[in-house]
């Protein structure tokens, strides 16, 4: 038996609205097949399930609104399910089994007494290092339990009055939420923007039944809490550098003509896959900011900024683009583009990234300063490809296009960001290779 | 010892004094406006007092209204409360706050409750002045802060001044009281110095002063501990937090308007009380606190208080059991989550 | 194909590359893709589902053609086969 559980779909998901089952009680389902189709604050996401087996029982209905690891389908059948890192939030408590743990082996009557007097059950304490239970082991134990309980060990997650009164007022589930504060305690800040006028002084009323908000202003609201997060914790530093793309505008052309028009080319596909290409060779930008250190990815995942004609954008992400050449990145930025503008993107594409890239080169702007998406560590930005003089050893007008990267100063130095822009001017002077 | 702070109020400041300076004048006004007006205590006449704070007021005012008193707190204290039932307006000298306990069983049992048993009857205008506080090397009998423990009886104002304006200020309108009000001085302030205000009229005897404005963290503080605060709020300022200094001025009855407005700004309180953490001040602002702002609480309220030990003769042990800036600023970063 | 049949096509080539494109909106010489916002990606779906209802090759030179509706029925008018 498994659960079939809310995903969490993106770092800033905290809840989601289950719109739509696709598949029913008694319905066998397969791993990786979608099962329901989700509404988080910015998209219906067509959702895979992780498990085989047949699905039991629909726990939510759709139009319901539940935090991220809520269960909503016990699927039978299934064996215990891992759901991959990154693609769908396990929730902070998760019972172990009393079959899943390895017998012990206790020797001394001594433990054994101990762990009576002390309450400690013996199948749940850590052994030492030649695998026997000693008394120290059971007496940690015992002062394990007497602690409270952080968030790791579920129950209650440790969050300040005010952090809760936010949260509440939002409609945040803290349970989604990593705190900043002292033993990781949830503050205000990590809520998002907190209040800037000082609340009245009777107490909060209980908050109201969550009524889904309209898709704008939800949409509105995530993105100004990350974005004030990020330019509240993130010291950004900027870089700029401006390439001859005559290359690779040549050799676009070049391929168009070749090439039938259903797969037809765009410049952008090449200023992606030469992104993605520099970040292996610059992996102190690919990564996440955690707990006060750089994790580096092992895959360069670009999130990808669609921006919505109705307003607010989208960052669906690419896996793997590295892997990926320019002609092939060309279909797949098609069809994430046309599903983020119908609201019809899939689990797997709102996956964290592990950097993100801006082109607003369409919209005719000379270049784009982004704003880091945390816990990213670098935005990549693209302005418009325009004729500009250029002097490469004779004076000349050629296509040339703004490329920025903004980064985490924290993770990183300015060195190293021109290192990717330099990187990536090289790759676009040699566009077969791409 | 200098504190430069600015006073509730800024009034045009005319001249500099010492907090002793001031008290003295406070008294010297006082008795040459209302003839009802008298000092006694131990060795305030002769002697000028044990801190000269009456220095010169028995050749001034002469030895009928500057008094001498026998070595008996709970006699001239007593004597003091007949004199205000009189009609008098009697200012009482008690050398420190560990000598007042034996005068606790008038303070107490007359001073604070006869208008209650009286049926609102007699009230008693004393205003008795003690000294209070360490750091000065003189033991566990003489360096106490017991404020706490007035600031816990109904029928009493306890007023701690911790600049020279509200030395200076204070004194008439606590003998305007009707009825019976405590001040507390801070030995280690008797030397300071500050602007004296030039209308000390203005001083009033019911709020807290915001000393110094700030954003992430209320720091409260009263008396000997304000200079403590203040210094701890620039040590934060230096590392990027803000914090917003409060001098309670009043102990009792305690001005949570002041308090709890500030905390539900910044979300975040450090009490400095000089005195002994279980069932202090700082035990009963902090209750407020989390009654009237849980909500606005964004980490647990925290205490800097003198250790639970009596206070050490010994220079650095005195100073290793009082609360220290570096204590303040430890406790206000930890609040956000930050360890300096 | 008459003038207004092109035009017509070209409408239902951009509604089904772009359906959240309001096409009401569009003047005759509206800038095309501005009006639309339409970026690169949007437009080579535009072209290409052009290219399929008007069953000829549009080619990365016609592209100029393409700017305003106008313009744009004139030229699959002109091109379209018969």
């Amino acid at each position: 038996m498994a659960d079939f559980r809310m995903p969490s779909l993106g770092a800033d998901m905290e809840s989601g609205t289950l719109l739509e089952w696709l598949v029913g009680p008694g319905d066998p389902v397969h791993r990786g097949e979608v099962v329901a189709v989700i509404d988080t604050d910015k998209a219906a996401i067509e959702v895979e399930c992780f498990d085989e087996g047949v699905i039991q029982e629909l726990k939510v209905q759709p139009g319901e609104r539940v935090p991220v690891g809520a269960v909503l389908a016990s699927i039978d059948g299934a064996g215990a399910a891992v759901p991959p890192s990154g693609s769908a939030a396990v929730p902070p408590s998760v019972p172990v089994a009393p079959s899943m743990v390895e017998p012990v082996h206790v020797l001394s009557p001594l433990v054994r007494r101990e762990a009576v007097a002390l309450g400690v059950d013996l199948a749940e304490v850590g052994t030492g290092h030649d695998g026997l239970v000693h008394r120290v082991d059971v007496e940690h134990a015992a002062a394990q339990r007497a602690r409270p309980a952080g968030p790791p060990q579920g129950g209650r997650v440790r969050a300040s009055p005010l952090a809760r009164r936010l949260a509440a007022s939002a409609g945040v589930d803290l349970a989604a939420i990593s705190g900043s504060g002292a033993g990781g305690v949830i503050v205000a800040a990590d809520i998002g923007p907190g209040p800037s006028a000082p609340p009245p002084s009777a107490p909060p009323s209980p908050a109201p039944p969550a009524r889904a908000p309209e898709h704008g202003t939800s949409m509105r609201q995530a993105i100004a809490a990350l974005m004030a997060r990020s330019k509240r914790e993130i010291p950004h530093y900027y870089l700029t550098h401006t390439m001859d793309v005559s290359a690779t505008l040549d050799r676009v052309r070049r391929r168009n003509r070749e090439l039938p028009v259903e797969q037809r080319l765009v410049p952008a596909a090449f200023l992606l896959a030469a992104t993605a290409r520099a970040l292996e060779a610059v992996p102190e930008l690919n990564g996440t900011w955690v707990g006060g250190a750089f994790v580096p990815s092992a895959r360069v995942d670009i999130g990808v900024v669609v921006s919505l004609r109705s307003g607010g954008i989208i960052v669906p992400v690419i896996g793997d683009a590295a892997a990926l050449s320019a002609e092939q990145l060309m279909p797949v930025m098609r069809g994430l583009a046309a599903r983020a503008r119908n609201g019809r993107l899939r689990g797997t594409e709102l996956a964290p990234p592990s950097i993100t890239v801006t082109n607003l080169g369409d919209q005719g702007v000379d270049s784009v300063l982004g704003v880091i998406y945390p816990p990213q560590v670098a935005v990549v930005g693209f302005g418009a490809v325009a004729d500009r003089r250029a002097v490469d050893g004779l004076l000349g007008v050629r296509p040339v296009v703004t490329v920025t990267v903004a980064a985490d100063h924290r993770a990183s130095d300015g060195a190293i960001g021109a290192r990717l822009l330099n990187r990536i001017e090289r790759l676009l002077h040699e566009p077969q290779k791409l | 010892m200098t504190m430069t702070v600015s006073s509730p109020a800024p009034a045009p400041a005319v001249e500099t004094a010492t907090y002793r300076e001031a008290l003295r004048a406070a008294i010297r006004e006082a008795m040459t406006r209302d003839d009802r007006v008298f000092l006694m205590g131990e060795d305030v006449g002769r002697y000028g007092g044990c801190f000269a704070v009456s220095m010169g007021l028995l050749e001034e005012f002469g030895p009928e209204r500057i008094r001498d008193t026998p070595l008996s707190e709970s006699a001239f204290v007593g004597a003091g409360i007949g004199a205000a039932l009189g009609g008098l307006r009697p200012i009482v000298e008690i050398m420190t706050v560990n000598f007042s306990l034996l005068a606790l069983d008038q303070i107490l049992n007359n001073a604070a409750t006869v208008l209650h048993m009286s049926g609102g009857q007699l009230n008693v205008p004393l205003v008795i002045r003690m000294t209070t506080g360490a750091g000065r090397q003189l033991a566990a009998q003489h360096s106490h802060s017991l404020e706490g423990w007035y600031a816990h009886i109904p029928g009493l104002r306890i007023l701690a001044p911790a600049t020279v304006a509200d030395a200076r200020g204070m004194l008439w309108p606590a003998l305007a009281d009707p009825d019976p009000v405590l001040i507390f001085e801070n030995g280690g302030l008797y030397n300071s110095s500050g602007p004296l205000p030039a209308d000390p009229a203005t001083i009033d005897i019911e709020r807290a002063a915001v000393r110094r404005p700030g954003d992430d963290v209320t720091i409260i503080a009263y008396g000997g501990t304000l200079a403590t605060a203040l210094t701890a709020a620039d040590q934060l300022a230096a590392q990027g937090m803000s914090a917003e200094v409060i001098d309670l001025r009043v102990l009792r009855p305690l001005d949570d308007e002041t308090l709890v407005g500030s905390v539900r700004r910044t979300h975040r309180a450090v009490i400095v009380d000089e005195g002994w953490r279980s069932g202090s001040l700082s035990a009963e602002i902090s209750a407020r606190l989390v009654e009237q702002a849980f909500y606005d609480l964004d980490a647990p309220v925290a205490r800097v208080c003198s250790a639970e030990v009596p206070m050490p003769y010994a220079r650095h042990l005195e100073q290793a059991a009082l609360p220290q800036a570096a204590d303040v600023v430890a406790a206000a970063l930890q609040l956000a989550g930050r360890h300096g | 194909m008459t003038p207004e049949q092109a035009q017509q096509v070209v409408e239902q080539a951009i509604v089904s590359a772009v359906p959240d494109a309001d096409v009401g909106t569009l003047g005759p010489d509206d800038d095309l893709r501005e009006t639309l916002e339409l970026d690169s990606l949007d437009f080579v779906a535009v072209v290409e589902s052009l290219s399929v209802r008007a069953a000829f090759r549009i080619d990365e030179e016609d592209y100029r053609e393409l700017r305003t509706l106008a313009r744009a029925a004139q030229f699959v008018a002109a091109h379209a086969p018969a």
